[in-house]
């Protein structure tokens, strides 16, 4: 960015410098021999002018709100509105859940975000054998519209914006949400909100995969469709490359393999007939905030960059929001200890203070007790309060991207997307991500990287502080949230008065629909499944409805 | 038995959890102790863990839960493996498995609980010095 002339100058005071450093430092040497990221890129000992000078401010750089977004994707950032203030949450029965909820909009948060248990991830209702020791254990447990309505009593959805993680089953959630908008007179167009609506990371890391991929993509598809035609102000996916990092990931394929799902997901969308600009700007993303601080700020800068050049020139998307990829940002989870459990509040601290350098739109903090239960109100309260320091007190909300032009983050920035845009390249060298994630690719690319971490952490290589260095005798931890172990009992009670309760035609009729619109290649599931919560069919039925015609996926026994 | 005895691991996920990073890295980390690893894969039955264990003649299973439902599978396995007279097999627990769970969980026969944090090595030395034992009948 420096001159020619001045370039020159900067290289001979730089050499003079290194030739100085060395000498010192063959008599008293650094720490280590040599020194990386957390995601393995070497670091120098200095960055300067010189490892920057090949970027054009203007093209690789420029401005927040503008093209490539390296900046920020809005004009003032943080100085226009705080981020979203998202704390994932959810356990028991609706009626748990939905308290929780008040307490958190309570003390401030600003968004919703729904966990829902395992059973309802992968299309089983309460009831099921399969369900049995797991209802309400993780998250919320849902099986009809009737207990959605109880989950959101006194929340008006119309001043709200929700978030729900759900993927498999992303059809019959988002329908059972526009049913009950619906019932309270709220207009699909008022609601706010993402749906997390990412099947292809579920075969890689998160495993709450129902079907083949390739009736996933077409119902992820149908969706983004039906999303793009009525709620015009609902993020129909949020493409996330979280559980891969939790995973065991390092940042550059965090960056490489959410992206390259990204691309899988607009060539869908695209092969459905949609043109570009009618849906991209809905798409969203969803990333960690992990222990390298300064590597994860890089990344979302890098992130951003790349997948404003990939809509413009492989996609060219002519509108500018369809170049913008917005995210949320949840602080790693596999970073939390189970050692020391208060030191968890310090580490989301830093994690949390990344996201919001790094431009997040929306941030979930983890509870300082995650690593030994649910969170409970005391723990969430100050992973709540932790996102209002930084917001109110910390000053790095005042101006937009306040460590561009750090020669170290710059020169970081361009090394993940210049690294990631070539993985990129050879996963569709192997045909694409879908060909990739069958091949096992990607599970091995990442079970690789979690194995190198751990070996490294075992050697000392990496210390974890109160695990392998500064460890103390503590008593067990005391005081921790237990999810009521009747809450099963309870579900199935409800089941069996909603199956007494509804009109059983009405039912079977919807779920008839559902089979033969599921075996037309090209009609939309989306009206079908929302008739079908309409007539209080549960989600496990329409689920079901749908494994008779797709099939059911059988996950991999590598490692 | 030989003395060179490979020992043969069955490494499974009960229930519907899909965290799985976990048992992916032990079983790397047993097979490079030269260890036989089996791993499951995800969104396994009882029934089917137990089949496995008997089709793969495993000395040791290993079960990897972290959704918090490991006080019904668990119990569910051990149960299982008694009906079909699997008596010689070391049984490890990991996961997040709470301390007050743990008394109950070694009374049904699960030797080892292993939890976040735990270090390779640990659970490599548990395997070799609690199989070395004679399995009492």
């Amino acid at each position: 960015m420096d001159d020619k002339k001045n370039i020159e100058k900067i290289s001979e005071a730089f050499k003079a410098w290194e030739e100085k450093t060395n000498k010192v430092v063959s008599k008293n040497p650094e720490r280590k021999a040599q020194f990386e990221t957390l995601s393995e890129i070497p670091i120098n000992r200095l960055y300067t002018p010189l490892d920057i000078q090949h970027l054009d401010y203007l093209e690789k750089i420029g401005f927040p709100g503008l093209y490539p977004f390296v900046r920020g994707v809005q004009n003032t950032m943080h100085r226009g509105r705080f981020w979203t203030m998202r704390q994932y949450a959810g356990f028991g029965s609706a009626e748990d859940t939905n308290k929780r909820f008040r307490y958190l909009l309570e003390q401030g948060q600003t968004g919703l975000s729904v966990a829902f248990d395992l059973p309802t991830q992968i299309g089983y209702d309460s009831d099921h054998s399969l369900a049995l020791g797991e209802v309400g254990k993780v998250g919320v447990a849902i099986d009809s519209v009737r207990d959605m309505a109880v989950l959101f009593d006194q929340i008006p959805l119309d001043q709200v914006s929700t978030s729900m993680t759900t993927n498999s089953p992303a059809a019959v959630i988002t329908a059972m949400y526009l049913a009950l908008a619906e019932k309270s007179g709220i207009s699909f167009d008022k609601l706010r909100g993402t749906i997390q609506n990412d099947v292809l990371k579920e075969y890689i890391a998160r495993g709450t995969y129902i079907f083949p991929p390739k009736p996933a993509m077409r119902i992820t598809t149908n969706i983004i469709d039906y999303c793009a035609k009525n709620m015009p102000q609902w993020n129909s996916i949020s493409i996330s490359g979280y559980h891969m990092r939790e995973a065991g990931c390092t940042a550059v394929q965090e960056v490489a393999f959410t992206l390259a799902d990204g691309i899988s997901y607009v060539e869908s969308v695209i092969n459905a007939g949609l043109k570009i600009d009618e849906f991209a700007p809905r798409l969203s993303f969803f990333f960690s905030a992990h222990q390298d601080f300064l590597e994860e700020i890089a990344k979302y800068r890098a992130a951003r960059r790349l997948w404003a050049r990939i809509m413009k020139e492989r996609f060219k998307a002519q509108d500018p929001r369809s170049w913008m990829l917005r995210y949320h940002v949840q602080t790693a989870g596999c970073s939390l200890t189970a050692q020391q459990p208060l030191l968890n509040i310090l580490r989301t601290g830093f994690e949390a203070l990344s996201a919001v350098l790094g431009g997040c739109q929306s941030l979930h903090t983890n509870s300082y007790d995650e690593a030994l239960a649910l969170p409970t109100e005391q723990a969430v309260q100050i992973a709540l309060r932790t996102q209002q320091i930084i917001a109110h007190e910390a000053g790095v909300t005042e101006t937009a991207d306040p460590l561009a032009g750090s020669y170290y983050i710059e020169y970081l920035t361009d090394k993940i997307e210049a690294d990631a845009e070539e993985y990129i390249r050879k996963i569709w060298d192997m045909g694409g991500m879908i060909p990739a994630i069958e091949a096992g690719y990607i599970q091995q690319e990442i079970a690789h990287s979690a194995y190198e971490y751990q070996k490294k952490v075992e050697s000392k290589e990496r210390i974890v502080v109160g695990v392998n260095k500064f460890q103390i005798k503590e008593p067990p931890p005391t005081g921790l949230l237990k999810v009521d172990m009747s809450v099963g009992d309870r579900q199935t009670e409800k089941l069996k008065i909603l199956r007494a309760e509804r009109n059983q035609q009405a039912v079977a009729s919807c779920l008839d629909k559902i089979k033969k619109g599921a075996e037309k290649e090209n009609e939309n599931l989306m009206p079908l499944i929302l008739d079908a919560v309409k007539a209080e069919a549960t989600l496990g039925e329409i689920c079901d409805a749908m494994r008779e015609v797709f099939g059911e996926y059988i996950g991999g026994t590598s490692y | 038995m030989s003395e060179k005895k490979i020992i043969r691991v069955v490494l499974a996920k009960p229930g519907l959890d899909g965290h799985d990073r976990g048992v992916k890295v032990i079983a790397r980390a047993l097979r490079d102790a030269g260890m036989e690893v089996i791993y499951t894969g995800l969104r396994q039955t009882p029934e089917q863990i137990v089949t496995a264990v008997e089709q793969e003649d495993a000395d040791v299973l290993m079960l990897s839960i972290l959704s918090g439902a490991h006080n019904y599978l668990f119990p569910r396995i051990m149960e299982l493996l008694k009906e079909k007279g699997i008596s010689d097999i070391l049984v490890l627990g990991g996961g997040i498995i709470p301390d007050e769970d743990i008394p109950e969980l070694k009374e049904i026969g699960i030797k080892g609980i292993f939890r976040p944090g735990t270090e390779l090595k640990t659970i490599i030395d548990f395997i070799h010095s609690n199989l070395a034992q004679p399995s009492i009948a």
